[in-house]
């Protein structure tokens, strides 16, 4: 099981296809469009994935967010690490 | 407008049976007995027209089922119709009609994912579950196409009592195949399952034997399988969530356009189906008498009426409690409060009988009048 903190800082996260951030009019909420899943994305999780192009690291996602909120970033890090490793063992976001 | 309807959301999928053609014969086939004609089926512009009205109220999933959807030649055309609308499409596929060319226009028409079934992880036995030779090499082939085209592979295996002693060789082929994700489902009985259940239903102690082995997969391939687990109900004490509650989330529509709660829901008599063909899907969804009978929890008797799971797994499966105990408001009998729960625990009994019935094998021939 991969846990938190086990991601590099200089992965870069992507999206692999067949998984999807979609702003669902109806609903009004984010979410995450997946095979035979349907994840509610909270804002946090929001503006992280949005980021996971297959280009940012880890480690530039976490600046660029703790600057844009100011925040600590250690704490966004381990935000994102948390939120990768969930979506990593799903199969639903590639390292 | 009850206070179930006022507060109703909007469906998260439609499940489109586009056609119920298919080569395959398997045994278990979830399709009803009564399957439509060619003649009958929905053309390009009507699911066209559905899946532009599914959108419009909320649709997120499509899924284009069968039969074999490969089966219709405007598939990719479905796909890319679903696509502009903003639909993620996922494919079910037996992989059966399928070729390289066509996988690939799919994948440029903009499909979001592919979901092959898989007969057992042996050639010999797969092809005779299936009932068509050579079906094995044809999804190994259809495997790799996929992955080529760079889309994403669920497979699918269900579990009976012909690949039981398997299960877990069928997760380490999905994996050679390339899947990320894997559904191993013991058998439901309906439709052609219950037609063949006494050749189906494997044993007490081969049913446990397989779900320990397959739960133990499921941590060990942790990162490089997600495997999702339907164990056999027969065996259980609380009911199964049934489509996470009637007409809740989804819209199956079968091939010539009628619209059910769930793809069985046929087998309940006096239910009042619509058809995409007259209605409007928001209609349908808000208003169609079979949608509204049974949901939410107003329809309930005891001992699901004062139960406190009853907003948990909803009584569990209407089609499964008309099979059992001939009145679908009645508790799914697979709970162990039903009263008619012995009813499940004797046929559990009965099974592992050797040798097993030959299958009668899912077919449209036999059952449509000549000429």
């Amino acid at each position: 099981m991969t846990g938190a903190g086990a991601i590099a800082g200089g992965s870069k996260p992507r999206l692999p296809r067949g998984v999807r951030l979609k702003y669902d009019n109806a609903r009004g909420e984010w979410l995450l469009l997946a095979p035979e899943r349907i994840l509610k994305a909270d804002a946090i999780a929001v503006e992280i994935l949005k980021r996971c192009d297959g280009r940012a690291t880890v480690a530039e996602i976490a600046a660029e967010l703790a600057a844009l909120y100011s925040a600590d970033r250690a704490r966004v890090e381990a935000d994102i690490e948390a939120l990768l490793s969930q979506l990593a063992a799903k199969r639903m976001v590639d390292l | 407008m009850s206070e179930t309807a006022a507060k109703l959301g909007p469906p998260a999928g439609i499940l489109a049976e586009l056609t119920h053609r298919c080569p395959l014969g398997c045994p278990y086939c979830s399709n009803p007995l009564k399957l439509e004609a060619r003649e009958d089926e929905l053309d390009t512009r009507a699911w066209q027209r559905v899946f532009t009205q599914g959108a419009a109220i909320g649709v997120l999933q499509v899924h284009l089922s069968g039969g074999e959807p490969a089966a219709r030649p405007d598939l990719a055309q479905i796909v890319a119709h679903c696509a502009k609308k903003g639909l993620y499409t996922n494919l079910i596929t037996s992989g059966i009609g399928l070729t390289q060319a066509r996988v690939n226009e799919l994948a440029e028409a903009g499909l979001d994912h592919v979901q092959l079934s898989i007969q057992d992880s042996e050639p010999a036995s797969s092809d005779a579950i299936a009932g068509y030779a050579g079906a094995f090499a044809r999804k190994e082939a259809a495997a790799e196409w996929v992955e080529r085209a760079g889309l994403p592979l669920t497979v699918n295996a269900v579990i009976h009592r012909a690949n039981i002693s398997r299960a877990s060789k069928m997760v380490e082929l999905a994996v050679k195949l390339g899947a990320r994700r894997v559904e191993v489902a013991h058998t439901q009985y309906y439709g052609w399952a219950m037609l063949n259940r006494a050749a189906l239903m494997p044993s007490l102690e081969e049913a446990q034997a397989a779900i320990a082995e397959v739960e133990a997969l499921k941590e060990k391939l942790s990162g490089v399988i997600v495997i999702d687990h339907v164990v056999p109900d027969y065996h259980a004490s609380f009911p199964k969530p049934c489509m996470g509650g009637w007409a809740k989330s989804i819209i199956n529509i079968t091939p010539s356009g009628k619209a059910l709660p769930c793809h069985a829901a046929e087998v309940i008599p006096d239910l009042v189906f619509w058809n995409v063909r007259d209605h409007a899907l928001e209609d349908i969804w808000r208003n169609s008498p079979a949608f509204n009978a049974f949901r939410g929890v107003e329809w309930m008797r005891e001992p699901c009426r004062s139960c406190p799971r009853k907003a948990i797994d909803f009584g569990g499966c209407r089609c499964q409690a008309f099979a059992l105990t001939g009145n679908a408001s009645e508790a799914d009998p697979v709970c162990h409060l039903s009263p008619h729960h012995a009813k499940v625990a004797q046929i559990a009994q009965q099974t592992g009988v050797h040798p097993a019935p030959a299958y009668r094998y899912r077919t449209m021939k036999t059952r449509e009048p000549v000429g």
